[in-house]
């Protein structure tokens, strides 16, 4: 019994705070989600240098075959300092798609080594708009001929695939349940392909419209088949959800400290607002949410990997548990900055809207309490 | 990470349930509650701890000059789990174990442990915590018991409120003023008193639930020992802090919750709500399931605590947030319980159509006293924030 980070864990926690307070200030995310991409290929690189878009990528391919734990005390910092861009996507998404897409290993051969080494952007295209990720809200559809695919279908909120080399579809060849679900590798520049940014209030992300028509696919484009395409692709989102859950950890954090340092100098009636009760109460309120859901975050990462039969209920929880607390984080800090924090030129927002994103991305909290309820009442 | 057990760590929790399953004491029905101090009640309770103890499962984790087995925290964890699972009566002697206990480990004399903690261990000797007075709630340093020193005895004259088990308990921690010139936190001091020391006088205060459990104390001119005294004179405040830390983790135990989300679970799954089991309800399913996601979260956080006390990492303000959370979550269980339960929810003990004997709605007001004694959730909002944040006072 032992649940505490590793010396390892605990030195990737400090070496990424430290590099991301360097190379990522407000800032430079400020100026980085006002560009077209919304993203800094020279960060990327940078993080690729330091092995962080390989992390959960086996080492045959190029990666350093870490856990889910590891990726997500990087995602928390990755949410601390409101990182925008594709890490998400291409680490998280891609990376996991086709390392759970056993029996694929062209495309693994193909795909990974480009992503850990920071070559190759990737995303994964799941949602079509429902609220809730159920195999019946797929409905791309998927016909064979003897040597293709053909893929239609629109898919909606496919986070960066604007400047994905490679987005993998969920799409369905039968049926409305899961059996019917398989995955696909989908180049981006494969013809029929179209991809519109969708404008988020969240500037850090950037999620997009994938318009598929009639896309023709090789055989070999195919990750998982029927009856494992739902099963791999439920590991993708709960991963997913243990990475937002932990972004929403680092986020909150963030914004609590902000307010308290805030709090501690903004003087009215005299002194110092901090000494309000009113406000330490609320800040109170804030440590007593976010500190034990530190153990939940770590928990649910530590059973994707170690306790298969737990991993969905424990990612179900993080994720619903850790997007309410961000919301709530968010709003309390904004309201102790008074008039300032309401602001454009105040920093709060990025996380404050960053929390809006992490609240809806795979299943909102809804959704992820009634799957609770489903596994445990 | 690892939230494995070792194989001997496995063996020792079925030895533990086994013994456990052998050992656990019947109910008697005829006996009243622990609050009420029937002694019925009360000597088969101690009986109880005796046998824990005896079996080697009491307070494993204390020196074992002083009774204790000198094991680790897991093995303590384990016995504290398995004792859940079948549903133990709780321990009579907590105060003792949890609170005194580990105060005189830290600050006490060899001769007060030697002479104390055996006692404590056994149940042979009950305590109660003399801390609050009319005057003196939150502001606790405002206490105003006098104990004069004259020779080597200490003349107690004062009283003392709100005072848990008082009513059968043997032996009191007491704070007590000894120099009422110096500033508030520099005159008070902590002493041991015996309860049947002549001068002093217990009366029961009737609880919202209609039972005793605590008390008012008064003492008129009692004389006890100087050598009763723990730490120095006048700097009582910092023994009364370690004691205070311990009580908040005692109070912030995640052993209470647990049972009591099961048995909420056991109850949304039994009664009906719109023709059909209130576990099926959309509203009540998501409301369960924020309930759940909230104990389990306690629990890991425990694991998380667990390894920092044997990696020997200090608290900070661990116990404060501890106790917050978790008394304020047994009342959302409570509080949820009497929804889903309907009218029957207000049924009081003893009311033949009542659930589980008409438990929750005293849970319901026992866990609300919860979250006023030892420092109500405001005092530990003000702790968190200016001792864990650093916020201006
Ligand atoms: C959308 C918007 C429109 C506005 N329009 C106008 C306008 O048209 N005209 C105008 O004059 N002003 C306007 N204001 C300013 C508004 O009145 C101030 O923002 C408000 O009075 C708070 O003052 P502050 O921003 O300086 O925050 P501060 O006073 O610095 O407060 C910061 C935080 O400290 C808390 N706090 C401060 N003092 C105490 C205390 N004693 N006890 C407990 N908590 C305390 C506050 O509640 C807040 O959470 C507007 C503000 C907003 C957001
Ligand atoms: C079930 C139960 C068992 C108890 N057992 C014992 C025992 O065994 N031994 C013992 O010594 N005591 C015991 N107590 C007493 C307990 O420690 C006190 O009730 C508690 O510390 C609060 O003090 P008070 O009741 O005087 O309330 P007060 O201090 O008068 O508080 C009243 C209200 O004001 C608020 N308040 C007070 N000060 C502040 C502040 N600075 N900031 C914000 N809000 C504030 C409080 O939060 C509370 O809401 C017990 C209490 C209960 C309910």
């Amino acid at each position: 019994m032992d649940f505490a980070l590793s010396e390892e864990q605990e030195l990737l926690q400090q070496s990424a705070r430290d590099f991301l307070a360097r190379e990522c200030a407000p800032t430079v995310v400020r100026q980085t989600m006002a560009t077209p991409e919304g993203y800094s290929p020279a960060l990327h690189q940078k993080m690729a240098a330091l092995g962080w878009t390989g992390l959960v990528i086996p080492e045959k391919f190029g990666g350093l075959g870490l856990g889910l734990l590891d990726l997500a005390v990087l995602c928390e910092e990755l949410g601390r300092a409101a990182v925008p861009g594709p890490f998400f996507a291409t680490a998280v998404l891609g990376a996991l798609s086709l390392v759970h897409a056993r029996g694929a290993t062209a495309q693994q051969k193909l795909w990974l080594p480009q992503i850990a080494a920071g070559e190759a952007l990737a995303t994964l295209a799941v949602s079509e708009g429902e609220p809730c990720p159920t195999p019946a809200a797929i409905r791309t559809r998927c016909t064979s001929t003897r040597s293709s695919f053909r893929l239609s279908g629109t898919k909606l909120f496919v986070p960066d695939a604007h400047v994905a080399d490679l987005i993998v579809t969920a799409a369905r060849t039968r049926g409305r349940d899961a059996d019917g679900v398989c995955l696909f590798a989908v180049p981006r520049d494969t013809p029929g392909v179209t991809v519109r940014p969708l404008p988020d209030v969240d500037q850090t992300r950037r999620p997009c419209a994938v318009e598929l028509r009639d896309v023709e696919l090789p055989k070999s484009a195919r990750l998982a088949d029927e009856p494992a395409g739902w099963r791999a692709l439920s590991r993708v989102t709960d991963a997913a959800c243990v990475t937002i859950a932990a972004d929403s950890l680092g986020g909150s954090q963030r914004a609590l400290e902000m307010a308290v340092d805030y709090a501690r100098t903004r003087e009215q009636f005299g002194r110092p607002i901090g000494s309000f009760q009113a406000l330490k109460h609320m800040a109170a309120e804030m440590v007593s949410e976010i500190e034990p859901a530190r153990s939940l975050v770590w928990y649910a990462a530590y059973a994707y990997d170690h306790e298969p039969r737990r991993a969905g209920l424990a990612a179900a929880m993080a994720k619903a548990r850790l997007t309410d607390i961000y919301s709530r984080t968010t709003n309390r800090a904004v309201q102790m900055h008074g008039g300032i924090g309401f602001t454009w030129e105040h920093d709060m927002q990025l996380w404050f809207k960053r929390a809006l994103w992490n609240r809806t991305a795979f299943g909102d909290a809804v959704f992820h309490r009634e799957r609770v309820a489903t596994l445990s009442v | 990470m690892d939230l494995s057990f070792t194989p001997e760590q496995e063996a020792f929790r079925r030895q533990v349930r086994a013994w456990v399953k052998a050992n656990l004491p019947k109910r008697d029905p005829e006996a009243g509650s622990l609050e009420s101090g029937d002694p019925r009640r009360i000597r088969m309770l101690k009986a109880w701890q005796r046998k824990l103890y005896d079996a080697g499962y009491v307070a494993m984790g204390w020196p074992r000059e002083y009774g204790g087995q000198g094991a680790d925290v897991v093995q303590q964890t384990i016995v504290n789990e398995e004792l859940i699972v079948a549903r133990a009566p709780g321990l009579v002697g907590g105060m003792g174990i949890q609170m005194v206990g580990p105060t005189l480990i830290q600050h006490g004399t060899e001769e007060q442990r030697r002479r104390f903690l055996p006692k404590i261990l056994t149940a042979e000797e009950i305590w109660c915590q003399g801390y609050s007075e009319p005057g003196s709630g939150s502001d606790l340093a405002s206490l105003r018991t006098r104990a004069e020193l004259v020779g080597d005895e200490f003349i107690i004259n004062g009283q003392k409120v709100w005072t848990s088990n008082a009513h059968f308990a043997d032996w009191m921690f007491c704070l007590v003023r000894t120099d009422p010139e110096a500033p508030k936190h520099r005159g008070i001091s902590y002493v041991l008193i015996d309860m049947k020391t002549p001068g002093i006088a217990v009366r029961p205060l009737i609880q919202m639930t209609g039972e005793p459990g605590f008390n008012e104390v008064f003492f008129d001119d009692v004389r006890i020992p100087r050598e009763n005294l723990v730490g120095e004179l006048n700097q009582g405040w910092l023994v009364a802090n370690a004691t205070l830390q311990h009580e908040r983790n005692m109070l912030g135990s995640t052993t209470t919750t647990q049972m009591m989300m099961n048995g909420l679970l056991r109850l949304a799954r039994t009664c009906q709500r719109n023709g059909r089991a209130a576990a099926d309800d959309p509203v009540v399913r998501q409301q369960l399931a924020d309930l759940i996601i909230r104990v389990e979260t306690m629990k890991y956080h425990a694991y998380r605590q667990l390894t920092d006390a044997i990696r020997k990492r200090p608290p900070g303000i661990g116990a404060s947030v501890n106790k917050l959370v978790s008394t304020e979550l047994n009342h959302d269980i409570a509080a949820m319980a009497l929804d889903v339960m309907g009218p029957y929810g207000s049924l009081g003990r003893g009311a033949a159509d009542a659930h589980d004997r008409g438990d929750w709605p005293i849970h319901f007001m026992f866990s609300l006293g919860l979250i006023i004694g030892g420092g109500t959730s405001q005092i530990q909002k003000n702790i968190i924030s200016e001792r864990g944040l650093g916020m201006p006072r």
